[in-house]
């Protein structure tokens, strides 16, 4: 029934705007021109035209590589890498007779290295490939031919195909709109997924298609598309369609794009014209800029350093060598004989020392590569890709409703969320959760509605009030009936039809009649129940006519020329129906901000209806309709100050005569097709909404998800500055701005806009020149103005509100660095009305105009240049959108576990992955270091102090593990501590952790163990014997040694520089310890000549020698007492602020309140931004008030 | 220390949910980070037990270490030098010691300090020699020296892997350039033994070098390196090669020469006839004979002793030195100032 009434429905009248006779011609004459060049047969792909231009499939892959593919591409991706490089380099020369090892064990770590990250990626990039094969399943409604339509997957279809595309589902491709399941073939269209509007567009058909209504209508359907060639441009199109031997023009208003859902809508016929690739969507999509987080790139320069440094040494020992070599034969006296200096290889030839020397830098280059740690990037790899499984499986940013954990897509950016300084976010679906919510209402100066916002509730938590236990056992109240979707209205007085007793009764009926009649909703009647839904253009549109139907007045049916509303008369407690003649509606638009309708009601009444900003509509009052202006206007200030939407509801009573000069001057607009059709049927409207009589104000909450201004709060102490970015108007940005506690009264607002009267008095001449320039120097003034006020005031806290055009201006090349320094020194930052580049400009210009980590959370496709762009884009999948968490780093479910994401996973990412790093270096440095000592023992002449395989599994194998599971599982302080003490965030902002001091403190750290293990060692094992059998010391027996030694202490280090010891970490490090252990038996036990002087040196010769073991002992001992007692010194009396944590965890909190209290008060340092500034601003307020009163005791105090 | 547990009652609550939640992350503490862990901190309880800890242990194996060394009896003597005739120079020593012509028997007297108890090792020292060069160390060929069948396989050997078109077994640098001294020992008229069986691993003669390979072709070359090989004995008899070719760590280093299982009374005079064949001469360096006798640490060497006596004292010192500064200074309290991010409150 609804259906076949909905059918007649002409909705093209109802919006006078968006509709109706389209607005420019679009220039046609350059299809089939160069770039207009595709042609689509529709209903004809197979035809051998059609064949012939043989366009892509509709098969969409987003897989990096292919089977074919993977191996070379791979590995390309892998040897980019310096240090990868670098080791394939010295792999290849291990195979010469230069290599001071053997080949096998100088490549094989490389290939497990190397395997480990190919295997990655290849996982990575299986996923990939699933996902590609679940949309292109996708199916959807193909004809056939002979007019019947069968379902097929999405990837086959071809350009010129009919489909059929049902309501809610997805367009599947680019299609030309033939007809819809309304007369007039409109349908309306979701494009959140392209340009994160939520509002609905309309899109209309060529009326000579619109009668194609059934499926067996496309029976013999013949047309010639011809349109441009494939484009990013999602907001234009051009083209033309053949139909019946005639030319009609498409635009974009016929054109649905792939991947927007067809709304409110039963069903639509189109024709494919782009697949694939060639979608707009698909063109759009860029690959993600691989991202880098700034300690793998501080890292790269690092292994520059080591580089560098081992040049230098392998040159000293190049030169020693190359001079001592030399030495060997003089005069044709040899020196060392024993080396046969006159009949020498090239490499050690006294002759031509020179050349050996050089040859000789090779050899060493090879041998100090242990400087550079090559399992670093793989350790990392590794490292990474289990921290994003822990991310993954983070219950806590696990979102019930939805059904969505975390998802980190990429892995290369954990520790950067340990230093973000900048968060850009994006207000609708990401601060608020997109849905409104009718909370209170202003009616006849009177308040009503209990409701509390998520802002007050956030205000009352942090100040304990008892605000909180009535609110939870409301909130349990609550669950207990079903919760109305958009409807949040709570007070009895109103309610329940008790409304008559209220003293305005005859107003408030009027304001409840104005909202079930006022809008452009759709009611949807469900037959079996007899509810009633709605579908409407916006969230706040449903919203009233819900808390309309709530309140008794139920709007249940829209004709073409009528509204049919059921009211509850209070007195009879029956529903009386009663029907409004439709005449027109005005609708909304962002320039009119109101919106109107002229009804006519069942006594002949004629009514104008109208709702809008209050602005706008309390200079159009009557003056004898002001009666409750006063009180409506204090009251609508208190809702906004708790975050609210409001709108003023007005109303006026027409007589025929101005109704009929209206609508006459309002048609003739409408029918024209001049350029300024707009601006006429503006005016026509503007004449009559004028006059009005006050009913009263609407609040609606633009929900804020759960937990927003908690978390903000959160950030806020944490250090980390919050930018918000929204394609909304600027009331509403400010309205949210201060619903999430990033404005407060008593902020100082600094607007910078071109709404100025003298900009639009100028946008009026037109000419775009003169608009510019004094658009700029609009710009100009005020931000330096701007500059003096921030730089003049240090008490004050300011917020900075932009508005896109004047963005546009900011943005510019010569002012950015003013409208930055402006924007850094304000607590928050608000840019409203700003497109996705212009969100993605701002944030490119935090990201390099400080130098700080910015990370950019949305969750639109109007934000993907903003993720992009940043160092870290956050998508939020809650929505159903794909594009923004397609676009994403890593996506959430919900803006607050942003709070979790960053203050604990961040902090502990970044510090794991700094400290590993660090470690890295340390135990690389010591190892090389014994190398290159013992190296000086043997004239430089290249041979390694241990066996070839010991060389090349003590990355592998004895000091790796360790280090995987510090960058795994290490914790400074519990995710508890994390969250109470949000300062330690500020560790990585400020990145204290990877300073250089500290990374060179690591490895001095290194340099010096490296040293006291071999000076030791070898003072130890000098020449004497070392065994009670008289057995001397050699080779073997010395690098056996030493390697003890080193596996020791680097293992014990680690376990002496971490604090949190799982059994994991018991096994791994004491695991690596006893590994070599094992290693060495087994080694030792295989045949001599693959183990040449291992062979057996563990059980023969070292374990039965009691020196060895007390050697390892003092050696250990030695080498880790002076970290030690750094450490404790350190750790006591000059603790960083995680240790101070760490101190409290430790006492329990009780043993030293004074000190517990101090780094609390610490930790909560003054923030401007948030719940608790905005407590405590109230606080302060109320202090200074009652100081002025008591001011002598407080000066005592 | 404090296991931490917290977090039992966060997930495992709400476990009850089965019913549409696929996606949600199954709560186990490992995926929640929230293992059961040991924190420990350096708490000034803990510092100055651990410090105490290695006092205590170090200092008795420090004692213990350091009576092994005393208590061992090395007597050393340097006699390059003194085996050539005259104060002569450098190019003269080459000269005498390359010519084959000359008898360089050499005659030293040892007297013992103290008593010896056998076994005494007899050792042979050499410095400056860099038995650990990289062309040296190479300059060998295992396979040879273990498979009878392998006497062609000469790689690596060069310039030693052949003289006169055949192959050398031993072949490499290593075994030509065999340390050729030898010692005779008496005391008065009678002679000491040495003992020179069992000098080398036991490994090495079973597994390294074979029991049915044979010198061949040994120092046959134009240019003579050092001891020529008894060609009817096995290499793995051959223990004075099996202990050269256990390549030094170090260019100072000693080799078993053999045992001396006798007694040696204090002031024993013991003469050493010395064939001083080998030639340090041409990069200078010394040779030293040694006779020591060992402990359950080896040889003399004091370092170990007083490393560990070092160390033990330095860790008691800081025990108490960290227990004065607990004591006097208590911890700091909050000047928050050092903390850097808290000079510039960023964004006012």
């Amino acid at each position: 029934m609804a259906r076949g009434r909905r059918r007649e429905l002409l909705l093209s009248r109802l919006y006078a705007f968006a509709c109706g006779a389209s607005r420019f011609e679009a220039d046609v004459s350059q299809v089939g021109g160069p770039g207009f060049s595709r042609v689509a047969f529709a209903n004809e792909p197979d035809s051998i035209e059609a064949s012939n231009l043989n366009y892509g499939s509709n098969y969409v892959s987003t897989t990096k590589y292919n089977a074919a593919t993977f191996f070379p591409k791979a590995l390309f991706e892998q040897f980019r890498r310096v240090a990868n490089m670098f080791f394939l380099f010295v792999g290849c020369l291990s195979f010469t007779s230069l290599a001071p090892y053997s080949a096998v064990s100088a490549i094989f770590p490389l290939i497990v290295v190397i395997g480990a990250t190919m295997a990655k990626e290849a996982v990575e990039d299986w996923r990939r490939y699933q996902q590609d094969i679940e949309v292109n399943n996708r199916k959807v409604k193909l004809h056939q031919g002979g007019g019947t339509f069968k379902f097929t997957e999405w990837r086959n279809l071809r350009v010129g195909d009919i489909v059929k595309v049902e309501k809610d589902s997805f367009f599947p491709a680019d299609l030309v709109l033939l007809s819809s399941s309304y007369d007039d073939g409109i349908c309306y269209v979701e494009t959140m997924n392209l340009d994160g509007e939520t509002n609905l567009k309309l899109k209309q058909a060529l009326e000579v298609t619109t009668g194609l209504q059934s499926d067996s209508s496309y029976q013999d359907f013949k047309a010639i598309i011809k349109c441009e060639d494939p484009n990013a441009s999602l907001y234009t199109y051009v083209g033309t369609m053949e139909y019946e031997d005639r030319q009609y023009p498409l635009s974009p208003q016929q054109l649905l794009l792939r991947d927007s859902k067809l709304r409110n809508t039963d069903f639509i016929y189109g024709v494919v014209v782009f697949t694939g690739r060639d979608t707009k969507v698909m063109q759009n999509a860029t690959d993600p800029p691989s991202k880098r987080s700034k300690i793998e790139r501080l890292m790269d320069r690092l292994i520059y350093l080591l580089m560098s440094s081992l040049v230098s040494i392998a040159f000293i020992g190049s030169v020693v060598f190359g001079v001592k070599t030399n030495d060997d034969l003089q005069d044709g006296k040899m020196k060392r004989w024993y080396l046969r200096p006159d009949d020498s290889p090239i490499y050690f030839d006294p002759t031509r020392a020179a050349v050996a020397a050089i040859l000789h830098f090779l050899t060493a280059m090879m041998l100090y590569s242990y400087f550079v740690p090559i399992s670093l990037y793989v350790s990392i790899e590794i490292v990474k890709v289990l921290q994003t499984v822990f991310i993954n499986q983070d219950i806590q940013m696990y979102h019930e409703e939805s059904d969505k954990p975390a998802h980190a897509r990429t892995s290369n950016l954990n520790e950067e969320l340990g230093q973000v300084d900048t968060i850009l976010s994006d207000k609708t679906g990401t601060l608020t959760c997109n849905s409104m919510e009718f909370i209170k209402c202003s009616i006849a100066g009177t308040s009503y509605g209990h409701g509390f916002t998520e802002v007050e509730r956030a205000m009352a938590r942090r100040k304990g009030s008892p605000l909180v236990e009535t609110e939870g056992s409301r909130e349990h109240h609550e669950n207990a009936k079903p919760a109305i979707k958009g409807f949040n209205f709570d007070d009895a007085r109103i309610m329940y039809g008790n409304w008559i007793k209220e003293p305005h009764a005859d107003v408030i009926r009027m304001f409840f009649r104005l909202l079930a009649i006022c809008h452009t909703a759709i009611p949807e009647v469900d037959e079996e129940k007899g509810n009633v839904s709605y579908e409407a253009e916006s969230p706040d549109e449903a919203a009233f006519v819900i808390a309309a139907r709530e309140l008794g007045f139920e709007f249940y049916q829209r004709t073409q020329t009528s509204i049919s509303i059921r009211e509850l008369d209070p007195i009879s407690s029956k529903h009386v129906e009663k029907s409004y003649k439709l005449l027109n509606v005005i609708e909304f638009n962002s320039s009119r901000k109101r919106m109107s309708v002229i009804v006519q009601d069942d006594k002949g009444k004629l009514l104008l209806l109208s709702k809008g900003a209050d602005s706008v509509m309390f200079e159009r009052l009557a003056n004898n309709g002001r009666e409750f202006e006063d009180k409506t206007k204090v009251q609508m200030l208190e809702y906004a100050d708790a975050g609210l939407r409001t709108l003023v509801l007005a109303y006026r009573e027409l007589d025929e005569d101005q109704y009929k000069s209206f609508n006459q001057m309002f048609m003739d607009a409408k029918n024209s097709v001049s350029a300024d059709r707009e601006e006429r049927m503006e005016e026509a409207a503007d004449s009559i909404e004028r006059n009005f009589i006050l009913l009263g104000a609407t609040a609606v909450e633009d929900k804020l998800q759960n937990g927003v201004p908690e978390c903000i709060d959160k950030l806020a102490q944490a250090g980390i500055k919050l930018w918000v970015l929204t394609g909304d108007k600027m009331e509403t940005a400010i309205n949210i701005g201060f619903a999430c506690s990033l404005l407060r009264p008593g902020m100082k607002q600094i607007i910078i806009s071109l709404e100025g009267p003298d900009i639009i008095q100028l946008e009026k001449g037109g000419n775009k020149e003169v608009i510019a320039k004094a658009s700029k120097a609009s710009v100009i003034d005020q931000i330096n103005e701007g500059n003096k006020l921030v730089s003049s005031s240090t008490s004050e806290s300011f917020a900075l509100i932009i508005d896109g055009k004047s963005l546009a201006y900011a943005l510019k090349d010569d002012i950015k660095n003013l409208f930055l320094q402006l924007a850094v020194g304000c607590a928050s930052v608000i840019c409203c009305r700003s497109s996705p580049k212009q969100k993605a400009l701002v944030t490119k210009l935090v990201k390099e105009g400080t130098g700080k980590v910015t990370l950019a959370i949305g969750d639109g496709a109007n934000d993907v240049g903003m993720l992009q762009e940043s160092d870290i884009g956050i998508g939020i999948s809650g929505a159903e959108g794909m594009q923004a968490v397609m676009a994403s780093d890593i996506a959430i479910s919900q803006f607050r576990f942003l709070e979790r994401l960053l203050l604990v996973h961040g902090h502990w990412c970044y510090r794991r992955i700094s400290t590993m790093i660090c470690y890295f270096f340390y135990k690389n440095l010591t190892f090389g270091v014994t190398i290159f000592l013992y190296e000086a023992y043997t004239t430089f002449s290249g041979q390694p102090a241990y066996n070839d395989w010991y060389l090349s599994l003590y990355n592998v194998f004895f000091s790796s593990l360790p280090v995987i599971a510090l960058g795994v599982f290490d914790q400074d302080v519990s995710a508890r501590f994390c969250l109470k003490f949000p300062m330690l965030y500020q560790e990585g902002v400020q990145n204290v952790l990877f300073s250089w001091r500290r990374i060179l403190g690591w490895m001095f750290a290194g340099v010096c163990n490296g040293i006291s293990i071999f000076f030791l060692c070898s003072a130890a094992l000098q020449h004497q014997a070392f065994r009670r059998g008289g057995e001397v010391v050699s080779f073997d027996v010395l690098g056996g040694t030493m390697y003890t030694c080193v596996v020791w202490v680097v293992n014990c280090h680690m376990a002496l520089s971490i604090t949190y010891f799982t059994v994991i970490q018991h096994v791994f490090i004491w695991g690596s310890i006893a590994l070599w252990y094992i290693f060495l038996l087994v080694y030792g036990a295989l045949p001599p000549s693959f183990t040449t002087n291992a062979y057996q040196v563990f059980v023969e010769v070292l374990a039965p020698a009691p020196s060895y073991w007390i050697t390892t002992l003092f050696v250990v001992a030695a080498t880790l007492v002076p970290y030690f007692s750094y450490s404790s010194i350190q750790m006591r009396f000059f603790p960083m602020y995680h240790n101070m944590v760490q101190w409290i965890r430790y006492d329990g909190q009780a043993d030293d309140p004074e000190y517990c209290q101090i780094v609390r008060q610490r930790s909560v340092r003054p923030t401007t931004v948030g719940v608790s500034a905005r407590v405590d601003a109230k606080v302060s307020q109320s202090q200074s008030s009652s100081a002025t009163r008591v001011h002598h005791a407080v000066h005592s105090s | 220390m404090n296991n931490s547990a917290a977090g039992t009652s966060s997930g495992s609550g709400d476990v009850s949910a089965p019913r549409r939640n696929s996606n949600r992350p199954k709560y186990s503490r490992f995926t929640q980070q929230e293992l059961p862990a040991c924190k420990p901190i350096l708490t000034p309880r803990w510092v100055i037990s651990v410090f105490t800890l290695i006092g205590v242990i170090f200092i008795p194996i420090g004692i213990a270490a350091l009576r092994a060394s005393t208590n061992v009896v090395e007597i050393v003597k340097r006699y390059d030098a003194d085996c050539i005739p005259g104060n002569n120079t450098k190019a003269y020593k080459v000269a005498y010691i390359q010519d084959k012509n000359i008898d360089k028997t050499c005659n030293i007297t040892l007297r013992v300090p103290k008593d010896m108890d056998p076994p005494i090792y007899v050792y042979y020292q050499l410095d400056n020699f860099y038995q650990n060069h990289r062309r040296y160390v190479k300059s060998r060929n295992d396979a040879q020296l273990k498979d009878r069948g392998k006497a062609n396989d000469t790689s690596g050997c060069d310039p030693e892997d052949a003289s006169n078109g055949s192959p050398i077994v031993p072949c490499g640098l290593i075994a030509w350039s065999l340390f050729n001294d030898t010692y005779n020992f008496s005391i008065g008229n009678q002679n000491l033994t040495v003992n020179k069986r069992g000098i080398s691993w036991k490994s090495d003669r079973d597994h390294k070098f074979g029991n049915d390979v044979f010198p061949r072709n040994f120092q046959n070359g134009t240019l003579i390196g050092g001891a020529s090989l008894d060609e009817n004995t096995p290499l793995s008899q051959q223990e004075d090669l099996i202990v050269w070719m256990r390549t030094a760590a170090l260019p100072t280093f000693r080799k078993s020469y053999g045992k001396i299982e006798q007694n040696l009374r204090e002031n024993d005079t013991i003469t050493v006839t010395i064939k001083n064949n080998y030639n340090t001469y041409s990069f200078s360096g010394k040779k030293k004979l040694v006779l020591s006798t060992s402990s359950w640490l080896g040889g003399k060497n004091d370092f170990i002793g007083i490393t560990y006596l070092t160390i033990g004292g330095l860790c008691f010192f800081l025990a108490i030195a960290f227990t004065g500064v607990y004591l006097v200074k208590p911890r700091k309290l909050g000047d928050p100032s050092y903390l850097s991010w808290n000079r510039n409150p960023s964004g006012r």
